[in-house]
């Protein structure tokens, strides 16, 4: 039976794969697949965190610092391939006379921009998690120093305004790897690749979760102690789930720069690095499709509710927020099997088995 | 099943989607081959419809965020002149039908919104931006659809695009003239505080040149994020420095915290007085401290004798959610609705390129609140007075100096020759 549902939840990855690939396309206009687009990127990230946080059971509140890997290493490469030999121009306004900051020569390469995107995160990812993990840093404490990286990274962009384009970030991208930006069937195309990645990162997860490594990581969630005493160091389990988490991250970023053609401090921030949270919390974050899928609403609510009702949005989301977290701890995804056991037995609480039915699903 | 098959199974489908993606890329990329010769590629068509009795227009201000407090004053004026244009018989004869979107201080929110409006909403016009920030993000956007946008806010100039109508100052209408009153007052030492953006970088390097010139010396020079208000230690330095003026770019509610640091280190406006570009009379009264005795360099003040500034305070005082008093940024932004207007009427069509076209075949003017100004239809900036007001005890300005005449807008400072060369042509070129 067990089977059945992991090979269940692969056709739901083929199903929303079709409707990404084949019917999104079809059905929008180009801007609002562009915003589609901009939500994969988040869903991205939020596939990581789903990884971390839902099976791992690390609160990783600053992803914006590896979405910021992800993003300022994209958006050098594509300043610099916009201005071809000259210096950016937002550089020479604020001193007509430096030459480019050596940081950025490198990203001139492309070879070198997409190895940045993916190693960068992992050194980082790596060396943090390693200094953490080993030390046994966790729950509340792993989660405040995740968000001060965060915030310490936006303050930091900020005040260098020369070298990073500061509070008003790195923008007008012409050009993204020889193909121009203002080309609609190139925005398709860049469309296309933000989905596929997502399509993949979830696959990437399904194997996880159905593997020995994933069984593992929830184990370490739920008795770290018992896994120490089993054998295993739960400190490398914790570190390959936020190394992965980190890279997804970074891609979501790298992504994000030519779709959304804009990347600023407040994109990477504590705030940000929340509202990423918060759509996995909503969407379900232990579940398979659940973060990707509230990242997602996240965003469009972003959008949509953001133009009919711009002073009432955010407390949509809030509300939203608290009746998920106190109803539905286990978020949207959740609902069904919920319903489908009040159904069964209606006298019984069922919120303890469902984390296991849920879990279940996704494993062989 | 063993575990091995299975996690085969898995690799294979991933690699199989992997395939599916390459052909998609290669597919997509094959047909813009072509296409990357000139980075300013053909626009899509425009889907403006102006075949009814009604023309749309785009308000893109910041109602919620940090700037929300600015800007909707200026979305409220917005909607004060197309209601008046509405009554008169509106533009071309059609009525003025407004989309409000909400650019929530966040400048890719401002990119996505611009694209919205322009696309989806298929107004004629984007009216708003409020930093320099924002107006960043909107450009290359307005540029690669061919809108028109129309920016109300005094910014740091070295900037021009057939696709933005600027009618706030350039630095030549309003830090220019500053820094000419500084020197008539005998100034020597002046610091600048500012806020670390675009706008306050920028316009600090150009007062460092012409100060240079001036033969003003620059003793310090100090920045805060936009959102942090604690100036204490920035303040402590300016009183080490002992300079004879402050120049403050600070923008926003930072403000605040600037001159609650500078009152309790003991400086006041009779020894070291602060010159603002930033402070008009919405805020003067929101510093939390009295302020009189400090100056502001602007173009429009409530206090201007001119024939049709009365009625205009009046309507603004009239007009339901107004603020009482009128201001700089929100005359700029009242402007901007009848040039617009001025500007169909002239092209006859509400189409970008004979917009432009008009612009630039036709003497535009417009008889605005702080006197008749004239848009220049090669660089989209229109001539502003200069005005240096210094604050009274009611938090409204008295002006203590005029320049002579309008100043011709001049964005790229051509006419001055301190200004060098080589940098104004890499900042053209950067333009593109």
């Amino acid at each position: 039976m067990t089977k059945s549902k992991s090979w269940l939840s692969l056709s739901g990855i083929g199903v929303f794969a079709v409707l990404l690939l084949a019917v999104a396309p079809l059905m929008l206009t180009d801007h609002w697949l562009n915003n589609l687009g901009k939500y994969c990127c988040w869903a991205i990230a939020a596939v990581g965190i789903g990884l971390a946080w839902g099976r791992g059971g690390m609160l990783v509140m600053g992803q914006g610092v590896f979405f910021a890997l992800g993003a300022y290493s994209m958006a050098m490469h594509l300043t610099l391939e916009t201005a071809g030999d000259r210096i950016p121009g937002f550089m020479v306004l604020y001193d007509p006379l430096a030459p480019l900051p050596m940081f950025w020569e490198p990203f001139r390469s492309a070879t070198f921009t997409l190895l940045a995107i993916v190693l960068l995160p992992v050194i980082v990812a790596g060396i943090l998690g390693y200094a953490l993990f080993k030390r046994r840093v966790k729950g509340a404490y792993f989660a405040i120093l995740t968000q001060a990286l965060a915030v310490a990274l936006a303050v930091l962009i900020s005040s260098t305004i020369r070298e990073t384009g500061g509070d008003t970030g790195l923008s007008d991208f012409k050009y993204f790897f020889g193909f121009v930006l203002n080309d609609p069937a190139n925005k398709a195309m860049v469309y296309f690749i933000a989905a596929a990645l997502l399509i993949v990162c979830l696959l990437a997860v399904w194997q996880l979760y159905r593997s020995r490594f994933g069984e593992l990581l929830v184990a370490t969630r739920d008795a770290e102690e018992r896994v120490r005493f089993l054998g295993y160091d739960p400190a490398n389990v914790k570190l390959v789930a936020f190394i992965v988490s980190a890279l997804m991250a970074s891609i979501g970023g790298a992504l994000f720069v030519p779709i959304v053609g804009i990347i600023t401090p407040a994109e990477i921030g504590a705030a940000a690095s929340i509202l990423m949270i918060a759509g996995v919390a909503f969407g379900g974050r232990a579940s398979l499709f659940g973060p990707a899928l509230g990242a997602m609403a996240v965003g469009w609510g972003q959008s949509s509710l953001g133009s009919t009702w711009p002073e009432g949005w955010t407390y949509i989301l809030g509300l939203l927020f608290i009746v998920v977290v106190l109803f539905l701890p286990n978020g949207l995804s959740s609902l069904p099997a919920r319903l489908a056991a009040a159904r069964r037995k209606p006298d019984v609480q069922p919120t303890p088995v469902i984390v296991a039915a849920e879990l279940e699903e996704v494993r062989s | 099943m063993s575990n091995s098959s299975k996690r085969m199974r898995a690799l294979m489908a991933t690699g199989a989607l992997g395939t599916a993606m390459a052909l998609v890329l290669a597919g997509c990329g094959a047909r813009a081959g072509d296409d990357t010769a000139g980075a300013g590629s053909s626009p899509a068509a425009s889907c403006v419809d102006t075949s009814g009795s009604t023309v749309k227009l785009g308000f893109l201000n910041s109602l919620t965020g940090g700037m929300a407090i600015s800007e909707k004053t200026v979305s409220n004026v917005l909607h004060m002149a197309s209601d008046e244009i509405n009554a008169s018989g509106g533009i071309l004869g059609k009525k003025i039908e407004y989309v409000q979107e909400d650019g929530a201080t966040d400048w890719p929110t401002f990119a996505e919104k611009t694209e919205k409006l322009l696309t989806q909403d298929c107004v004629a016009a984007i009216f708003g931006g409020w930093t320099s920030s924002s107006r960043k993000a909107v450009k290359p956007v307005v540029e690669k659809l061919n809108g028109l946008f129309f920016y109300p806010v005094q910014y740091e100039g070295l900037e021009s695009s057939p696709n933005i109508y600027y009618t706030g100052a350039t630095t030549n209408q309003q830090i220019i003239p500053a820094m000419d009153f500084l020197a008539s007052k005998g100034v020597k030492k002046l610091f600048l505080a500012g806020s670390d953006y675009v706008f306050p970088r920028t316009a600090n390097a150009i007062i460092k040149l012409y100060a240079a010139k001036l033969g003003i010396e620059i003793v310090g020079e100090e920045y805060v994020p936009l959102d942090k208000d604690d100036w204490t230690s920035q303040v402590a330095k300016i009183v080490a420095a002992k300079p004879d003026f402050i120049f403050n770019t600070i923008n926003g509610s930072s403000n605040v915290g600037f001159v609650k640091a500078y009152y309790d280190a003991g400086l006041t406006p009779a020894k070291t007085p602060i010159i603002s570009v930033s402070i008009a009379e919405e805020e003067a009264p929101a510093m939390g401290h009295e302020v009189t005795g400090n100056y502001a360099s602007w173009n429009y003040f409530q206090s201007l004798k001119t024939d049709t500034n009365p009625k205009f305070i009046e309507s603004w005082k009239a007009y339901p959610n107004s603020s009482g008093v009128t201001s700089d940024p929100m005359e700029a932004a009242y402007i901007s609705m009848y040039l617009y207007k001025a500007l169909v009427e002239a092209a006859g069509s509400f189409d970008v390129d004979k917009v432009n076209a008009a612009a630039k075949a036709n003497k535009i003017t417009f008889d605005a609140p702080e006197g008749t100004v004239t848009l220049d239809g090669e660089n989209h900036h229109i001539s502003k007075p200069g005005h240096i007001g210094q604050i009274n005890k009611d938090n409204q300005f008295d002006v203590v100096w005029a320049s002579d005449k309008f100043i011709e807008p001049d964005p790229y400072l051509e006419g001055y020759d301190w200004f060098p060369a080589d940098v104004r042509k890499q900042l053209v070129d950067a333009a593109g």
